[in-house]
This record gives C-alpha cells, sequence and structure tokens, in this order.
C-alpha cells in the first residue's frame, strides 16, 4: 500500500481529475497523437512554437490517472520553454521514470513532476507517464503519431 | 490413453476446495498476499496431473513421435495421437482426424486463412464478422482482404453485447463465402446463437468457422450439432500447456485444403522435382509437434471429465452470479457486457478511476485481473469504452475470490475519492 500512495499522491489525483491545459486549441503550429497499443490510450498534444520556443501547449485525450496528470504536469512545465530545453527535461524525467539509481540533483531539476517518480516500482506504468512526453517529442518533430513500443 | 465418454449418469459433486488442491499456484502468493486469480479468460492455471505428466514424460517417456524404430518412441507416438481421439470426443467430432494440432487459436484461424481462403475465396467474395471478435479473428482476414481483395463485412452487436440476429441476417447473401465468428465473447462473456448462425450462413453456401477459445473452457461444444465447418481453440485456455492449438475442420475440407506449411511429417514422400502430402491431419502438422503440451492437454481434458463437466458448469454458474450481483452493489460501476446468455466473464468499468488504474491498485491486494481493450479494441469503440476491467473465472474461482476483489475494489474508491 504504500508504494501505491506513493504512486497515487493527491496532487497526481488532482491533475488526473482535473487536468490543465485539456482543450483543443484553435491555432496550433505543431500537434502529434501518441497511442499506447498496450491499453488503447490516446492523447494529442497541440503546441505553439516561436522561434524555436514552445509559446503554448495544449492536450486532449482517454487515459489512466497517470497518463493523464503526467500530461497535466507537462503541460504547465514546458511552457515557454525552448526545443533544447525539453529535449533535456525529457531525457531526465525518462531516467526519473525507469533508473534506479537516479542521480538526485537531476531529479531536482525536474521540480514538480518529481511526484510521478512512484511509477519506477510499477513497470507495467512506466509508458503512462511517458506517453505524454514521447508525444510532445513526436509534436516538436514534426511528426504526426507516435506509438509507444 | 484411452478415450472415455462421460457418464453423463455417474453421480459427481464438485468440491472447490479439494479442487483447488490440485492447483499448485494457490500455495503462492502475489504482493504478500494469497493469490486471487481473476484471469483464466487469458490463460488458464494448471492441475498438477498437467503439470506431472509434463514431467514424468520428460523424465521416463520422451522420444520424438511418428519416425522411432524403438519403444519409447511407438509408445509415446500412441500417446500423442490418443489425445486426437480425447479431443474428437470432448467436442463430439465425426473423425478423429478432423483435429489437427496447432500453437495456439491464432495458429489455427491462420491455417484456415492461408489454406483455405487462398484456395477457395477470391476477388469480391464476402467474409462475415462480428464487432465482438478478438483480434486473432480479424487481423488474418484482413491480410487476406489484402492478398486477394476479398470483403470483410462486420456483423453488429447490441448494447447488451448480443449479436443483432436480423442485421447479420441481412448481411449475408450468395456472395458470403464465410463467417468467422466467436462461440463467446472474451470480452462480455456473451455466448452466440452459433447454431443458428451456422445453419443460415451454410443455407447461403457460406463456410462457418467459430472461434471456441473461451466457449471450450466453459461450454459443452459439439462440432456435429452446431454443423460447423471449423472450430478453434488453444489448450492454455483449458487448463492444459501453453504452445498448443487445435483446429476442427470437417473432413471433406481437410482432404481438399492445400498444406499450411512444408516440412518433415507432413509428407508423403519428397524428391527434388515434387513433394506428395501425407494424409490429413498430418498433411497440416509440419515439423516435430509440440509432443509433450499435446499430450499435457489430454491429460486436463481427462481430468475435468473427472470432476464432472456439467457439475464444473453449474458451479461456475453459481460463482458468475454471487459476482454479478456484488459487483453491481458497488457505485459507479458499469458491467459491460449483459447478454441474457453469457458465462464466466465480468467487464465492469468505475466512473471514478480508469481500469489501468484499478488493476494496479488491486493487485497490491493479490487480486489479478486484465485491463485494457482485451484485444478487441473494435468491440470497445462499440461499447464506447477506451478500456475495461475485466475479471474471469476459472472452476477454482470461490465465492471468497469475489469477496477479496469487491474489497480490494473499495481500495480503489478510498484513493481516488
Amino acid at each position: 500500500m504504500d508504494s501505491l500512495r506513493e504512486l497515487y499522491q493527491e496532487v497526481i489525483l488532482d491533475h488526473g481529475k482535473n487536468p490543465r491545459n485539456f482543450n483543443t486549441p484553435d491555432d496550433p503550429t505543431n500537434k502529434a497523437l501518441g497511442n499506447n497499443p498496450l491499453c488503447g490510450d490516446q492523447l494529442t498534444v497541440y503546441l505553439k512554437v516561436n522561434s524555436g520556443v514552445v509559446e503554448d501547449v495544449a492536450f486532449i485525450g482517454r487515459g489512466c490517472a497517470i497518463s493523464i496528470a503526467s500530461a497535466s504536469m507537462m503541460t504547465e512545465f514546458i511552457k515557454g520553454k525552448s526545443e533544447d530545453e525539453i529535449k533535456q527535461i525529457f531525457n531526465k524525467f525518462h531516467e526519473m521514470c525507469t533508473e534506479d539509481a537516479s542521480d538526485k540533483s537531476t531529479i531536482e531539476e525536474l521540480e514538480k513532476l518529481q511526484v510521478l517518480s512512484g511509477v519506477r516500482e510499477f513497470p507495467t506504468r512506466v509508458k503512462c507517464a511517458t506517453l505524454p512526453w514521447h508525444t510532445l517529442l513526436a509534436a516538436l518533430a514534426g511528426e504526426k503519431e507516435v506509438t509507444t513500443e | 490413453m484411452m478415450s472415455l465418454r462421460t457418464d453423463e449418469h455417474e453421480k459427481h459433486t464438485f468440491n472447490v476446495d479439494k479442487v483447488r488442491k490440485d492447483f499448485p499456484i494457490f500455495k503462492e502468493c502475489m504482493n504478500g498476499q494469497p493469490l486471487v486469480f481473476l484471469d483464466t479468460a487469458a490463460s488458464a492455471q494448471k492441475p498438477n496431473q498437467v503439470i506431472d505428466s509434463i514431467r514424468d514424460i520428460y523424465q521416463t517417456e520422451y522420444a520424438n513421435v511418428h519416425r522411432g524404430l524403438y519403444k519409447i518412441s511407438e509408445a509415446l507416438t500412441a500417446k500423442y495421437e490418443g489425445v486426437r481421439e480425447i479431443i474428437s470426443d470432448y467436442i463430439n467430432t465425426e473423425h478423429t482426424t478432423e483435429i489437427v494440432f496447432t500453437r495456439n487459436a491464432t495458429e489455427s484461424i491462420n491455417l484456415v486463412a492461408r489454406s483455405f481462403g487462398t484456395a477457395f475465396l477470391k476477388e469480391n467474395d464476402e467474409i462475415i464478422l462480428s464487432e465482438l471478435e478478438h483480434h486473432a479473428n480479424i487481423v488474418p482476414w484482413q491480410m487476406l482482404r489484402d492478398e486477394i481483395g476479398v470483403i470483410i463485412k462486420v456483423a453488429p452487436i447490441n448494447d447488451e453485447g448480443e449479436i443483432i440476429m436480423y442485421e447479420f441476417e441481412k448481411l449475408l447473401c450468395n456472395r458470403t463465402k464465410l463467417v468467422a465468428i466467436s462461440h463467446m465473447s472474451n470480452v462480455l462473456g456473451s455466448i452466440l446463437p452459433v447454431k443458428e448462425i451456422t445453419r443460415l450462413s451454410q443455407a447461403v453456401g457460406a463456410k462457418v468457422l467459430i472461434d471456441g477459445c473461451q466457449a471450450i473452457t466453459h461450454l459443452p461444444v459439439d462440432v456435429q450439432e452446431i454443423g460447423c465447418d471449423f472450430y478453434v481453440f488453444s489448450g492454455h485456455k483449458l487448463y492444459g500447456p501453453s504452445g498448443v492449438g487445435v483446429l476442427y475442420a470437417r473432413e471433406e475440407l481437410l482432404e481438399i485444403m492445400p498444406p499450411f506449411m512444408g516440412g518433415g511429417d507432413m509428407i508423403s514422400s519428397v524428391t527434388f522435382e515434387e513433394s506428395t502430402w501425407a494424409k490429413i491431419p498430418h498433411k497440416f502438422e509440419a515439423g516435430t509437434p509440440a509432443i509433450v503440451q499435446v499430450i499435457g492437454l489430454g491429460v486436463a481434458i481427462e481430468y475435468l471429465k473427472s470432476l464432472g463437466l456439467e457439475d464444473i458448469r453449474k458451479y461456475e454458474k453459481t460463482i458468475l452470479d454471487y459476482a454479478t450481483q456484488k459487483l453491481l452493489d458497488i457505485e459507479g460501476l458499469r458491467l459491460i457486457g449483459t447478454a441474457e446468455d453469457k458465462a464466466s466473464v465480468l467487464s465492469f468499468t468505475l466512473d471514478f478511476a480508469h481500469a489501468h488504474d484499478i488493476a494496479t491498485i488491486i493487485d497490491s491486494s493479490g487480486v489479478a485481473v486484465r485491463a485494457g481493450h482485451h484485444c478487441a479494441q473494435p468491440l470497445m469503440n462499440r461499447m464506447n469504452v477506451a478500456a475495461t476491467v475485466r475479471a474471469s473465472l476459472g472452476l477454482y474461482n470461490t465465492e471468497e475470490d469475489i469477496d477479496r476483489l469487491v474489497s480490494s475494489l473499495h481500495n480503489v474508491n478510498e484513493i481516488f475519492n
């Protein structure tokens, strides 16, 4: 039950129930659809990119509490950041979700996103947390669709 | 290994506590809790009788089949071939040679698509599937469509998860050459009227393939009574080993169907100019088969018969009814699949938590269920759900298992509300 509480923290449940930036913007410059074929979860990430900076971000989709919360928190975290910064954050986030001995100082840079580190204890759920990020990267790269392997 | 027809008048008393002792997995814990296994629709647990038979063969009886000119090979060949009789008896085929061993039901369907499909279907011929099919009974037909241009039509189901027969009938016409349909839904538990479907389909000249993966575990199956042309199932859902599946096909069809794979064991003679095929069913069994798994499947069927098939079904029904009632008492729970005629599968959603979150949370209480689309994405779309939790029953499940499921669902409520 402890690792469960760690996974389903209040802040995750809150973002899962009331996702932020959950809408379809009128004029996105980039968008991508993310699929998790294991569970059928799907989400679409919309970006407004200007001179390499993500000025606005939104998403819609359906999924578990972990994937919706992760997407919601991601949109709050990356707004105003450059593509390069986002790629670095993605790498750190991915490391946090998958590697047991990930560097504490690395994780600290992820600030609020650290609450998602509980997925490490649930290997089948890691993709729930990383699906929004894979979709984000696909959108930035101009790809229309991404599937978690 | 003799094949014995179950004496209908023989008295059995189904004792689930005794039966559970036959399944060593139930001595195990999951996440520190005694295992509650509610995923038999994915794969069933194995009784000691099956496990022991596999070990015994490898320890004292093992040799390849069909070619050894020595005692243990002959003996094991007889045992292996004896399983054809056991299965023939179990599903009441006219001939033992109508039983083909494959790797699993998926391979059985692919065999029919590749062999029967490419040889006897042509462009614009129509194949009818239903909305509740498993991907295994969709994708092989799409591959065939892409190759030869057959047309796939889909018979709809209603909100309860029952096939709408008048809609199905509307799809039937003289272009219909094959109807491929489940006997029982792996997601909804609905039992389809396969005898009626077969009768109507054959009346327009179509052949009928029935996916019996779920039905074989929970229902009496009599292929002659159904009248179907093909019937497929896997061994591992029938308390047997994984790695063995069965294709039943009517003898006259097997005779005219070309081989599926080439190799040893399926030939009569080989020269570099040409080869001739072995007689059925061996024509369809290239290479060394899953010898021990096949024999294990025979043992599993004999085990079920020793418990009394009718008693097992009656018992499973009591647990299904108990579970249905208990689940419906949970606020916010929606049962997906409420067909009048159903068995052993309970799919549901909770309005406050996603299926995957539910599965993760109840896993920590030792409860094993499946969550997701259950390899039936078109059905999920039809029922307007992204994913469901599926609790599926086997002969070893008890009311206590259901109580543990229900109490673990209360943990979900605690976390989410």
